[in-house]
């Protein structure tokens, strides 16, 4: 026979036990809905929407095998990486119309990044014809004053996808590298070389025929060939 | 003492044949490049970019027909580029065979050549002219593209990869004469500057020729690449070019 007390004492541990273990599920409820609440990438505020403001882009022709200088009204974020894949983004969705002068397939998610730095950090990478490699990207803007900078290489990452789409042709393959610098010197003009990749690799040529070893100055992308 | 005299012996003889050795291998290293010197480092340098030929000598062109073996270059309208450009060659060979012009190939047959080769077939050649023939069938008529190098004076050791920048202003001139003969059989002309990895190493006035469908204004195709009288029109007009280039004087 157990006695009266032991029961009650076994009844009065079993109830502490049990609101303990309530109180610490509870505990741990909250804890977890903290750890979530930290983690939440839900916007709190309105994304900015940049002003639209007027890019130059020069697009190709391949009937006549031009560059023609247009200005697009484009929403342009300030990061000059993010500036310079926007534009450039535009002008390959322009080829992507279908009833492009220039057709090429792909559109703006052919440009997988863009990376811009100190051209004169690059001694010895960005000869011509050279096939040297590239060291780390330019410092924010934030962190870095844009008076003091000077003249900017401009690394244009492509995807494989749009090279192995992109129409075979000394031509066509040239006035796409050609609208590439252009418009990335029109719309930064401190990028003056500008060298490409694909898939972040180097690539011997675009789709057989233009070279994307070297460097290319931003420069030579100006329309005063191609005249008929 | 006898034994040490000639150890010293024996090792002033090995040093010598090493001195030969070095003299001799250094002395290629200047010359023309070799097969076996292709294979090696790519920024080589070559030396026939100071020699320009003298007025009077034999008349070279080269004809390289682009592409070919495992690099069949483009698509174009149900054929290879390979093949439209070796159709290209050997037509545009046996007209210029028959005014009395020495022709030189890249290659006669659907086999791999690889760009360096190319380059330096045409260099050892020391031709008056080299074409790269191509085809495509993005643009209209007939694409003419000089190597973009900046023009540059002869030196005796010129880097491989900007060998053509001595050659640019003779390739410009030959791109006109082209230019004025197309435009004269009636054919559409567009000229640029573009980077082209074998043009670039050339050391003669090279032009890469690029033969496009012949369009109406309204895009529509007037003349398709595997058209034989188009290619015939454009093939007679080059031949016509080199011919008129023959009578200028080869000077770089």
């Amino acid at each position: 026979m157990i006695p009266r007390y032991q029961t009650v004492l076994f009844v009065v541990l079993l109830v502490a036990s049990a609101a303990m273990g309530v109180a610490l599920w509870q505990l741990r409820e909250r804890a977890h809905q903290r750890l979530l609440s930290s983690q939440d990438s839900t916007p709190t505020q309105a994304p900015e929407v940049a002003p639209a403001e007027p890019a130059t882009i020069y697009v190709a022709n391949d009937t006549d095998g031009s560059l023609l200088a247009q200005v697009q009204q484009l929403p342009l974020p300030k990061d000059p990486g993010a500036r310079a894949r926007a534009v450039l983004g535009k002008l390959l969705d322009l080829y992507a119309a279908p009833d492009a002068g220039h057709p090429v397939p792909g559109g703006a998610n052919s440009i997988a990044q863009v990376f811009l730095m100190q051209a004169e950090n690059l001694d010895g990478a960005t000869g011509k014809g050279g096939s040297g490699g590239v060291s780390s990207p330019t410092q924010s803007p934030a962190t870095t004053d844009p008076m003091q900078m000077g003249p900017e290489l401009a690394i244009v990452n492509l995807t494989g996808a749009f090279a192995a789409g992109h129409p075979s042709g000394i031509e066509t393959e040239t006035l796409t590298v050609m609208s590439i610098c252009g418009t990335l010197h029109a719309t930064l003009p401190r990028v003056t070389e500008v060298r490409f990749l694909v898939d972040g690799q180097l690539r011997a040529t675009l789709a057989g025929h233009a070279d994307l070893t070297r460097t290319y100055l931003a420069t030579e992308a100006m329309p005063t060939e191609g005249a008929r | 003492m006898r034994w040490i005299k000639k150890s010293i012996w024996r090792r002033r003889v090995v040093w010598a044949l090493a001195a030969v050795f070095a003299v001799a291998g250094s002395g290629r290293s200047s010359g023309p490049i070799g097969a076996k010197a292709v294979a090696q480092a790519t920024p080589r340098p070559v030396a026939a970019a100071a020699a320009p030929t003298a007025p009077g000598t034999r008349f070279v062109v080269v004809l390289d027909a682009a592409h070919g073996g495992d690099d069949p270059g483009g698509r174009l309208n149900g054929q290879s580029e390979e093949a439209f450009t070796l159709a290209m060659g050997v037509r545009l060979r046996s007209l210029l065979a028959a005014r009395g012009i020495q022709v030189v190939t890249t290659r006669e047959s659907d086999s791999t050549v690889d760009l360096v080769r190319r380059a330096e077939m045409a260099n050892h050649a020391n031709a008056q002219v080299c074409l790269s023939l191509h085809g495509t069938e993005s643009g209209s008529g007939v694409h003419l593209y000089v190597s973009n190098l900046a023009p540059a004076q002869p030196a005796r050791i010129a880097p491989w990869k900007t060998a053509q920048a001595a050659w640019v202003t003779r390739s410009l001139a030959l791109a006109g004469t082209l230019n004025s003969a197309l435009l004269q059989a009636g054919m559409t002309v567009t000229l640029g500057r573009t980077s082209l990895p074998g043009v670039d190493s050339m050391t003669c006035p090279a032009v890469a020729v690029e033969l496009a469908p012949e369009r109406a204004p309204g895009k529509k195709v007037t003349a398709e690449l595997d058209d034989p009288g188009y290619q015939a029109r454009a093939a007679e007009a080059l031949a016509a070019a080199l011919v008129e280039w023959r009578g200028e004087a080869p000077q770089p």
